[in-house]
């Protein structure tokens, strides 16, 4: 390996990164190298964490234009001499992985949720067939792309020998024009963050009912979160409650699953809760093989008794 | 204009068995993940705007001249294909490289959609790696698109903020589960689809691996499955558990 290099958009997941960079620079003799763009302070954090930080201060390049950034960061892999990059697996960081390993010709990972480095090889875990099954896999490729989930790795520490160095690029946008950014108007619920999640599913009919389960919730000091179909096609909640594999991966105490067949895209969002309740009307639902306690009953009915005997 | 929307075979996740942790995938049937179902769906909402074709674009094994026919009576006009057995579980790399080459040849191509990642791998990476290789400006987790003339205007889902955009085409866009809701299409057009236009190409799948699997298991889960009668029974078991 010759260098190893780290980017995020964001300060947090950058921090994350640096700690996965950290175990495979020193399995192979090697330091750190982070790169940040258009963020000052973010370049500082890294620095202070022990990295050889490189920072490009330039308003032309956008991290809109993904493009452009890709760009950039192939220019950066080339003045370094780096032939492996970490980015987070959040949504530039995906976006940008696929473009960054094409330029670079890189074999690429994404979504990896835990690594394991060791005589300079790096076996990256990651969910495959929908989260039907977890592969461990390896990119062979002399060049290598790894996008780490969040949360997969804690900050970096505080370390000595970090520095800040101006890094020049020669920006090529590709048109693309950033008009507006907007807050998003859901709410900002983490459901990953929760002990308690009550998670609604298809099986629960009525949205005259979310009242009561958010009340339900509440009382148990959780969230509510919901199945995919639930906010993407009923639209009773914002994207940011989905458990799944394309929404968030939790690993609460206690699920309280309500009327969810249990889809494995579904599955691989809860399956590390440390408890799962399921209540269903549907005595054959799969949700109810990996559950730890079923009830199966018509959720209309069983909700207002839920509410009383949590009381 | 042509619009084209890239699309993977996938097997049916639901029909997928586990046997010693192993995936059981003999006779599982073939379809397309559901977030490329909504890449097709905005491309027909695309075509239909602006008055026009739709090609998809797919690369799998040879089952895939009859999955096809989902998206054909779907709303795409025409397929482009390229087919063979040794193309399962190909990496996003080769995917990648066949699609571009398939897309390059199509005349005047104003949008290419994907879904924001596969069914089953959800790797993400083989629109962008398209993009790349045809040298395109991407747009990736779109939400919105609407098409003036040659521009685009579209909004980028992030996960704390979302991006009004503008953009020229030719472009790639990658697209979010709740851009709309796929159409479910009609008998007749189930009936036509086996009679529209595909064209099979002959491209050079060999290319260099990039990636090694070292394993793929499913997870050890072992659930207590205790059935109780009754919410207070529940409420009981898991308030002796500590859980609430």
């Amino acid at each position: 390996m010759a260098g190893i290099l780290i980017y995020s958009d964001k300060n947090q997941l950058a921090l994350e990164i640096l700690t996965a960079g950290k175990l495979i620079a020193n399995d192979n003799g090697l330091k750190i190298k982070a790169v940040s763009i258009n963020n000052d302070e973010q370049a500082e954090k890294l620095a202070a964490k022990g990295a050889e930080t490189y920072k490009i201060m330039n308003p032309e390049l956008s991290l809109s234009d993904t493009a452009a950034m890709a760009s950039a960061l192939l220019q950066v892999t080339q003045k370094l001499d780096v032939d492996t990059v970490l980015l987070s697996s959040n949504r530039r960081g995906k976006e940008l992985a696929g473009r960054l390993a094409q330029l670079i010709n890189a074999g690429c990972l994404t979504d990896v949720k835990s690594l394991k480095t060791e005589n300079g090889s790096i076996e990256c875990v990651r969910n495959v067939l929908g989260g039907a099954t977890v592969a461990v896999q390896q990119v062979i490729s002399d060049k290598k792309v790894i996008a780490i989930s969040p949360k997969a790795f804690k900050e970096a520490e505080n370390e000595v020998g970090g520095s800040i160095n101006e890094c020049e690029v020669d920006i090529q946008t590709s048109g693309i024009k950033l008009i507006e950014t907007r807050d998003k108007t859901g709410d900002s619920v983490d459901i990953e963050a929760a002990e308690i999640l009550v998670v609604v599913g298809q099986g629960v009919e009525s949205q005259e009912d979310l009242p009561v389960i958010m009340e339900i919730a509440k009382k148990l000091g959780g969230e509510v979160a919901c199945s995919k179909p639930v906010a993407t096609d009923k639209k009773w909640f914002g994207e940011e409650r989905i458990v799944g594999l394309s929404g968030k991966i939790c690993k609460p105490e206690l699920a309280v699953i309500l009327g969810v067949s249990g889809q494995v895209q579904f599955i691989v969002g809860i399956r590390d809760a440390k408890a799962i309740v399921s209540i269903n009307n549907d005595e054959k639902a799969y949700m109810n093989q990996i559950a730890d306690y079923v009830l199966v009953a018509d959720l209309k009915g069983i909700l207002p008794e839920l509410m009383k005997a949590i009381g | 204009m042509n619009i084209v929307v890239a699309m993977k075979q996938i097997p049916d996740l639901q029909q997928i068995r586990i046997r010693n942790r192993k995936p059981i995938l003999d006779d599982v049937a073939l379809t397309f993940g559901n977030i490329d179902k909504n890449a097709l769906e905005a491309g027909v909402q695309l075509k239909e705007a602006t008055d026009s074709n739709l090609i998809v674009v797919s690369v799998g094994n040879e089952a895939l001249e009859d999955t096809i026919k989902e998206a054909l009576a779907a709303g795409a006009d025409e397929a482009y294909l390229v087919l063979d057995d040794d193309l399962d579980n190909i990496e996003s790399s080769a995917s990648a490289r066949l699609i571009a080459k398939a897309i390059s040849e199509i005349d005047d191509v104003g949008i290419i959609l994907f879904g924001e990642g596969s069914g089953d791998n959800y790797s993400g990476q083989v629109g962008s790696r398209v993009a790349a290789l045809l040298g395109l400006p991407q747009i990736g987790y779109v939400q919105y698109i609407n098409l003036n003339g040659n521009k685009a205007t579209l909004i980028r889902s992030l996960e704390d903020c979302e991006e009004v955009l503008e953009a020229e085409l030719p472009i790639v866009v990658s697209v979010m589960a709740d851009i709309n809701e796929p159409r479910i299409p009609s008998v007749t057009q189930i009936l036509k689809a086996g009679k529209k236009p595909k064209e099979i190409l002959e491209l050079d799948i060999a290319g260099d691996s990039m990636l090694e699997t070292i394993s793929n298991l499913a997870p050890e889960m072992q659930r207590k499955q205790i059935q109780v009668k009754t919410v207070d029974e529940l409420v009981q078991v898991i308030k002796a558990e500590g859980l609430i």
